[in-house]
């Protein structure tokens, strides 16, 4: 099976680590990920704040990256969801501008060659992508990773993993079984943390105060550490905790899971 | 009632797309009433309290019931169904009415409803209505163009009364004065009843219920005095011609059997095929709205019936703007809109900002993506109404007719205004992104430079994130680099 590994824009550029331990993670398990070298970004800033015509480049170079896998795996639930879940609507929606041209005369919609081959391709690559989590349950089967992390967690499942993937309780699973690992609820898990992209500086007030509410609710855990599948809302948790001189870290799920005895 | 106090009817919308004309409050941005609001510690514990009590009641109601996903999708299916077919089914709705002996009447727009309701009104030679709970009435401002003409019109419904008294303007589809508690509704009824009518008892305390019996004694004069009644509808019903409307406090049964003359002003997508697609609607919105299995007063008619109720009934057809909604394919499923409001009660930015934020009868997730649509996105606040929120997706889940709120708003903001910087600097992210080589070459320049990089104050729009949140540590080497240099840590 050839595995692709998506790292993502904002784990290649901030987030190195967190690129590591998936690789060592996938590698312990026996499964050896390649790193397509082109790869960038899927777009979602673009697409998701209305700049459709700069996303739509970027879907289309990661449709062109990342053609010919087996699976595409992410250590981002975000952006998971953006390829497989938004991709499909983007590439088959009739009005999406660079896909479709009303024919002389037609008083209907029809794609271009270059809307067909996009939404070919995504319809090809999409379903193969998968976040960390959902790859490791789903795909390699396996739930005990073999990890070692002696330290009070508690889990934040961020919306676009939960409500965009539906990746369940795939990742509390993973938890469970570390070894050492005490597991701590956290009240209002459901509950944004108010990053949300660029909606962190259009409406910084906001997301500030939902973060405040979520901050609240780690620290009322006790957890050493929180973990999440996404460091784009740990950032903006962690970021707020860091202010706050919090006293609890941040860490990526993958980093949790990456981490053996004497290597924790 | 000479001396009711009248709200002004706010400035006209700007140049947009949107051709109707819902009342505009004339606020500035999303943003900056978000944050006023966030910093309103009352109103946060007030909307804290009511969202999640009614969230919770939601819940527990909808989990009752094995079949709710089949339900959500009849909702979704058969309104869908409705609006393909929308002008056969109101062509059908309307012969029904005629026949049942009632008037129907088509306004294209806000003022044409207005204009076609006070016509009728004079016509009765009265000068007093009394109102049902409606949010299209209010969509349209009606309250405002009846004063302008002479009419007063009395808000019934227990939080519209408090609204009105209070002067203000609702804040909640379903619960329009969330944003009070009882210690202000006691000053309210306090100091505002006697100018509307019977006043309020002496010595009311803010026991809800006496506040409760103070709003009967001063509503049911009103009953008994006013001849000509004011409602909208939730459902009409095509094949027989029947209107429907659900409410908890019995006020709207009173005004919809007591007077002489029922004006309904109904918004197009109100009306569904049949009483059999009417059953799937009755579960679906009270146990979103008021998270009830049942809902208590459900009251329908038909035309008139001699000797019972109104001797006299006019339908009131509203497009105001409807009609281009459906025209786009992305954002006419907000026309599937059933007014529940569980999106509001979910919605992490509606129970920090509250409904006055939205600047617009429709607050919340739907208000999102239906204010812009129908009102066009020429004002600093309409252009914003598609980036107040997260995209957290919790609205779509609980939406009862299965709106993908998070995609029209997705939709409407590659249609929004985008200003100069912004569209610079995603310009130039995007060109950044289109090469591998480009990614590499700033993650480079930022590790070269990462100690001067600080963490706490990023300079120009940047600032608004460092204000309140640390940035990373830019890290010496990017993941790229560092599977170039070690072969993927095999080295």
């Amino acid at each position: 099976m050839r595995v692709a590994l998506f790292i993502t824009c904002v784990n290649d550029t901030l987030f190195p680590g967190t690129g590591k331990a998936v690789v060592s993670l996938l590698r312990r398990l026996g499964c050896d990920v390649e790193f397509p070298r082109a790869q960038t970004c899927c777009g979602q800033m673009h697409l998701n704040t209305g700049y459709r015509r700069d996303g739509v480049r970027l879907a289309r170079r990661f449709v062109e990256v990342f053609a010919g896998y087996d699976a595409v795996v992410t250590p981002s639930g975000s952006c998971a969801a953006m390829v497989r879940e938004q991709y499909p609507r983007l590439a088959h929606n009739p009005h999406f501008a660079a896909g479709a041209s009303v024919a002389a005369g037609a008083r209907r919609l029809v794609p271009t060659r270059a809307g067909r081959e996009f939404a070919a391709a995504v319809d090809e690559v999409a379903p193969k992508v998968y976040d960390l989590s959902e790859f490791l349950v789903d795909v390699l089967e396996v739930v005990d990773v073999g990890a070692y992390f002696p330290h009070r967690v508690t889990y934040h499942p961020t919306c676009h993993s939960a409500r965009g993937l539906r990746v369940g309780d795939r990742p509390l699973r993973l938890l469970r079984a570390v070894r050492g690992l005490e597991l701590v609820e956290l009240p209002g898990a459901e509950e944004c943390c108010g990053f949300g992209g660029t909606f962190a500086v259009k409406n910084p007030a906001m997301s500030t105060a939902m973060g405040t509410d979520k901050v609240r609710n780690v620290l009322s855990t006790g957890a050493e550490v929180l973990c999440a599948a996404d460091n784009s809302c740990l950032t903006h948790i962690g970021g707020m905790l860091a202010r706050e001189r919090g006293g609890v870290r941040v860490m990526h799920l993958a980093e949790i899971l990456a981490s053996t005895e004497g290597r924790s | 009632m000479g001396g009711a106090p009248s709200r002004a009817p706010g400035h006209a919308p700007g140049p947009a797309r949107g051709r109707g004309h819902v009342v505009d409050l004339g606020m500035p941005a999303f943003p900056r009433n978000a944050a006023r609001a966030v910093a309103d510690s009352q109103l946060r514990f007030n909307l804290r309290k009511a969202t999640h009590t009614i969230r919770g009641r939601r819940a527990s109601v909808v989990g009752e019931l094995p079949d709710w996903m089949e339900l959500r999708a009849a909702g979704k299916a058969i309104k869908d169904h409705t609006l393909r077919n929308l002008d056969r089914y109101l062509l059908r709705l309307e012969r029904a009415v005629t026949e049942a002996g009632g008037h129907v009447h088509w306004a294209a727009d806000a003022a044409e409803a207005n204009r076609i309701v006070a016509g009728l009104v004079k016509a009765t030679g009265e000068t007093s209505v009394v109102k049902v709970k409606s949010m299209a009435t209010q969509e349209i401002g009606l309250n405002e163009a009846l004063a302008a003409e002479g009419i007063t019109a009395y808000e019934t419904d227990l939080a519209e009364l408090i609204v009105q008294l209070g002067d203000d303007f609702p804040s909640h589809i379903l619960v329009p004065a969330v944003h009070r508690n009882r210690a202000e509704i006691r000053e309210i009824f306090l100091d505002h009843m006697a100018e509307w009518g019977r006043p309020a008892p002496e010595g009311l305390s803010d026991d809800p219920r006496a506040l409760a019996e103070a709003a009967r004694l001063h509503l049911r004069e009103r009953f008994l005095a006013t001849k000509v009644a004011i409602s909208g509808a939730n459902f009409m019903v095509a094949e027989t011609g029947t209107l429907v409307v659900l409410e908890s406090e019995g006020n709207g049964r009173m005004c919809l059997t007591l007077p002489e003359t029922l004006i309904s002003v109904v918004g197009i997508e109100k009306v569904v095929p049949t009483w059999r697609d009417l059953e799937v609607f009755l579960q679906l919105l009270p146990r979103s709205s008021t998270g009830e299995r049942m809902n208590p007063y459900t009251s329908t008619w038909t035309g008139v019936t001699p000797g019972d109720g109104p001797r006299e009934f006019h339908l009131v057809l509203l497009d105001n703007g409807r009609t281009d909604v459906l025209a786009d394919e992305v954002g006419r499923q907000a026309l599937r809109c059933i007014r529940c409001s569980a999106c509001l009660n979910v919605c992490p930015v509606y129970e920090r900002a509250g409904g006055h934020a939205y600047g617009s009868v429709y607050p919340g997730p739907i208000g999102a993506i239906l204010t812009p649509q129908l009102r066009g996105m020429g004002t600093p606040l309409d252009a914003s109404l598609p980036y107040a929120s997260s995209l957290c997706g919790a609205c779509y889940d609980v939406c009862p007719v299965a709106i993908d709120i998070p995609e029209v708003l997705v939709h409407l903001r590659g249609r929004a205004p985008h200003a100069p910087a912004e569209r610079a600097g995603m310009r130039a992210a995007s060109w950044l992104l289109s090469r591998a080589g480009r990614l590499a070459a700033v993650q480079r320049l930022a590790a070269r430079l990462r100690r001067l990089i600080p963490r706490r104050r990023l300079p120009g729009p940047l600032s608004a994130w460092t204000d309140t949140r640390d940035i990373p540590p830019v890290p010496a080497e990017s993941f790229r680099d560092w599977w170039d240099r070690t072969e993927g840590g095999t080295r």
